[in-house]
């Protein structure tokens, strides 16, 4: 597997700029939607004023570079002054400025003007992934990087990133929408602030602890539109990418139903019995998605900053303090009370007892956890306050 | 006002020079002597600050992690920019304060010399504390140079004394700004009127006004910081009632005069080295007045252009768009009067022309991303992007990190007595204008494409501009090495050819430092100059 994935990537190489690598561009995208269009519009009509002035500026200049030298010979004159052009100059750049505002107000209105909307998605940015939130629906899931970018970004990790398909722009769960629909977007955050952006959309919008931002968008073309983070949130803020993925209605409605199965479904698996082997193979990838960046990926930690999972008295010891510490978080240590459902926590939790060096030998039920996290009082900053254990 | 400087003149002070020995650049209250250190501590500061940038850059070059962990990597972003900004742009420029402003208004020395050695030492405490840092619990401030709440609150155990560092910065830095107005109001020549003041003078009396006006409030904002950290307060906590977004207004009512503060001794600069190559009078001197004067002004009611995307309600947005396009209009009018006062000049090209023809140049690209940043709703596309990091690094190391080159090939000649290597400068200004193109000019197209800022990898799309830069991050960082050994090699005795009086032909006609010898002597205009040059307003 590895070598082919190797040859795979010589022969890439091999082929110069291959498909990887001459994908780069020079300009602002188009995008997908009305407002990118006019954005983009907005973009190149005041590049080309710029290009304009530069050409009428620099070419005086260079023009005089070039001909008023004293190596030719050429004598200096001794005007400093002159009311006549220090007006023109004035004038004439206010008159440009004017005319670059007129439309970019025009944009900056429609940009603003959030009614009719046809649904509602509420994102919160958390470090380092993002929450959605179907209003209209309760579709509700957690998004962050695909685990084979996430091994190739580690230090040294010996993968070639060109290697990954969509290196870092990749999730394990991508926002799916609907084409043709005006979508109303509120933004949030639950610990620092975070930026939401996906180029071809045309806008960011920081989400902000205790602040609900608002944004709407209409996709007008099915596709796979990628974005990232761009407010720096920490460690980890180049590694929460968003991948929106826009559907033509009818598939958008599969999908829809689709996700409510799933969640009848894990919200059965949270009522079951679970064996220890069953949760040690399910914690193991739950571990690698949200704890090994920090914890690293064989449990041994950073010295000074991360506490090691491995020989942890915290984490061989009392169950119940281990579990209320994952549940609440402290310090740096996020609170995953809200981020994973009953199954995953409980399964990275008697997977950390019992892997990673570890081995206690007890487990923890998922029905157990549901219970825990019920108790959580919702988190301040919530309008709504849906349980994230609902799902 | 200016009989102070007479009564100052008793016997003490009169052909007497410096102390002996080492002590000498401790305890010293000569203007000339503390400009030295000042400008001596920001080129090592260059160098320290350049070492970071090459270690992102580095990082950078390649997609994936080769080097440091992203941590260390957002470490050294913040401290890059803090040290690039507090260690080495404004110590320069206090640096060419100290040297040129007496000289310049034909006065003894600064009007505070004790203050002016204290502001000098609290710099140095000051970013040695903020370096400590590095080797602290948790590693140095990782937050960005904004230092913005929450994020910045989760820095571990250097919170406190990157806060502090900030305080001691800040008070160095309004100490020298009380110094320069002290100055400039009391200490001019008596025949020398505000409005014949040489334009490095005027940049500076107003930049040192925006300097005090906006430490303090910066150091508001961190000691807020302080306070939610350490004393249970919620400025900026929402859980608290408080507002993390509050921090970015009082953040950027400080940071955009300050890069303002950064830049209007630049021009203060560029418009004294224009006209002595240009062998003409400046352009429009009163109008340049007036513009620094606008563009100040502009500074302190544009700040929320830099948080376009944190969700101000459509007033604001607009307000603040319309306000940013302003200040395009004295801006350009900067350029356009520097290009006016090369038009039918009679030009030579030495270093300090060259540096400054490029500062016009490049600063002018920076000046266009600006405008297209201005635009609101194209901002939401560009910020947080490295559009920006092009943009402000476009306004910062080819224009004011050149025009501090070309401002030390000018100047060093009549401080040393010694001329420089005019080939071996040229070789380092053409390296250097060239290398910087190829370090930022491909990120105007990474962010473009979509490549946020801060970040310690990218997707592969990005790689190939990447690499570009990095290579020429590479050149430009080297080729300052270039520099330090002409400076050293200057101080030493350069190429051994004396240089005139006025070094640089009729040089004397602009500005009164030309009329000392060269090397200038220890003490100067002991009595005030008769004869104001008129070249150059």
């Amino acid at each position: 597997m590895k070598t082919k994935q190797l040859f795979a990537g010589l022969t890439l190489m091999a082929t110069g700029l291959g498909t990887a690598h001459a994908d780069y561009t020079l300009n602002l995208m188009e995008g997908v939607t009305s407002i990118s269009k006019d954005v983009y519009g907005l973009h190149m009509l005041v590049l080309w004023v710029c290009v304009f002035i530069g050409i009428a500026v620099f070419g005086v200049m260079f023009y005089s570079i070039y001909y008023h030298r004293k190596s030719r010979g050429y004598k200096a004159s001794s005007f400093h002054e002159s009311t006549k052009v220090e007006i023109l100059w004035t004038i004439i750049p206010t008159i440009i400025l004017i005319a670059l505002a007129i439309p970019a107000t025009k944009v900056m209105l429609e940009m603003d003007d959030i009614k009719d909307s046809e649904m509602s998605i509420k994102v919160t940015g958390w470090q380092w992934k993002w929450e959605y939130e179907y209003l209209d629906n309760g579709i509700h899931f957690f998004s962050s990087l695909d685990e084979a970018s996430n091994k190739a970004r580690q230090l040294n990790s010996g993968i070639d990133p060109r290697t990954v398909p969509n290196y870092l722009l990749e999730v394990d769960k991508p926002l799916v929408v609907p084409v043709n629909t005006k979508i109303r977007f509120l933004f949030t955050a639950a610990d620092v602030i975070h930026s939401w952006w996906v180029p071809d959309l045309g806008w960011k919008k920081d989400t902000i602890p205790g602040y609900i931002n608002e944004a709407w968008t209409s996709v007008e073309k099915a596709g796979t539109y990628r974005g990232q983070c761009t407010e720096l949130c920490g460690k980890d803020h180049g590694f929460m990418p968003i991948v929106v993925i826009a559907m033509e209605k009818p598939d958008y409605e599969a999908w829809v139903a689709e996700q409510k199965g799933i969640a009848v479904e894990s919200a059965a698996a949270a009522e079951k019995d679970w064996s220890q082997e069953d949760l040690l193979a399910k914690g193991e990838s739950v571990y690698a998605n949200n704890c090994a960046s920090c914890h690293m990926a064989d449990g041994a930690g950073l010295a000074g900053t991360f506490p090691a999972i491995t020989s942890s008295a915290v984490v061989t010891g009392d169950m119940n303090a281990q579990v209320e510490l994952m549940l609440n978080g402290k310090g740096m240590m996020p609170a995953f009370g809200q981020m994973l459902d009953p199954v995953d926590f409980a399964a990275v939790s008697t997977f950390i007892r019992n892997g990673l060096g570890n081995s206690v030998g007890d487990l923890i039920q998922p029905a157990a956890i549901k219970s825990l996290q019920a108790a959580i009082p919702a988190v301040e900053y919530d309008d709504d306050d849906e349980q994230t254990s609902s799902l | 006002m200016s009989a102070v400087v007479a009564e100052h003149e008793h016997d003490d002070h009169h052909d007497h020079g410096p102390e002996k020995g080492f002590l000498r650049w401790i305890i010293t209250t000569n203007h000339k002597d503390i400009g030295t250190l000042y400008l001596l501590f920001a080129l090592a500061m260059f160098f320290v600050g350049g070492t970071m940038a090459l270690i992102i850059r580095a990082e950078l070059f390649e997609p994936g992690m080769q080097f440091v962990s992203p941590q260390f990597f957002n470490s050294m972003t913040t401290m890059h920019a803090l040290v690039m900004v507090f260690g080495a742009v404004m110590p320069a420029f206090v640096g060419f304060a100290n040297w040129q402003i007496p000289l310049m208004i034909g006065a003894p020395d600064m009007a505070l010399p004790r203050m002016n050695n204290m502001s000098f030492w609290m710099l140095v405490a000051g970013i040695l504390l903020l370096a400590s840092t590095l080797f602290m619990e948790g590693g140095a401030p990782a937050s960005g140079w904004t230092l913005y709440p929450p994020l910045v609150l989760q820095t571990g155990a250097a919170l406190p004394f990157a806060i502090f560092a900030v305080h001691m910065l800040g008070i160095s830095s309004i100490m020298g700004a009380i110094n320069i107005i002290a100055t400039i109001f009391n200490m001019r020549a008596p025949k020398m009127t505000l409005m014949e003041m040489p334009l490095f003078v005027w940049t500076w009396l107003i930049t040192a006004f925006l300097l005090i006006a906006i430490m303090p409030v910066f150091a508001g904002a961190v000691t807020m910081l302080l306070t939610d950290r350490f004393f249970d307060t919620s400025f900026f906590d929402a859980a608290g009632g408080g507002d993390p977004v509050l921090y970015q207004h009082i953040f950027w009512f400080f940071g955009h005069p300050e890069v303002y503060v950064m830049i209007l001794p630049t021009f203060g600069v560029a418009s004294t080295i224009i006209p002595v190559f240009a062998r003409k009078p400046l352009f429009g001197y009163s109008s340049m007045v007036y513009a620094t004067a606008a563009i100040a002004f502009l500074s302190f009611i544009v700040w929320a252009h830099h948080m376009f995307t944190v969700g101000m309600p459509m007033a604001g947005e607009l307000y603040f768009m319309y306000a940013t396009m302003l200040i395009a209009i004295p801006t350009g009018v900067k350029i356009f009067n520097w290009t006016a006062t090369m038009w039918q000049g009679s030009m030579t090209f030495e270093t300090p022309m060259l540096f400054s023809i490029a500062f016009v140049v490049l600063f002018t690209l920076g000046g266009f991303t600006g405008l297209m940043m201005a635009l609101a709703p194209v901002d939401f596309q560009y910020h947080d992007t490295y559009f920006i990091v092009a943009h402000f690094h476009y306004t910062l190391v080819p224009a004011s990190i050149f025009i501090l080159m070309a401002g030390g090939y000018f100047w060093l000649p009549k401080w040393t007595g010694n001329m420089y290597d005019e080939r071996l400068a040229k070789f380092h200004f053409w390296l250097s204008a060239i290398s910087v193109n190829i370090l930022f000019f491909p990120q105007h197209f990474l962010g473009l494409a979509g490549m946020p800022r801060r970040i310690p990898d990218y997707a592969v799309q990005f790689a190939d501009w990447n690499m570009v830069s990095s290579v020429g991050a590479f050149i430009f960082g080297f080729s300052q090495l270039l520099f330090l050994y002409i400076v050293i090699q200057t101080i030493r005795g350069g190429t051994g050819e004396k240089v005139t009086d006025e070094v640089w032909e009729d040089a004397h006609k602009h500005s009164l430092e030309w009329t000392l010898p060269s090397p200038v002597p220890y003490h100067t205009f002991a009595t005030p100059p008769e004869k104001i040059p008129t070249e150059h307003f």
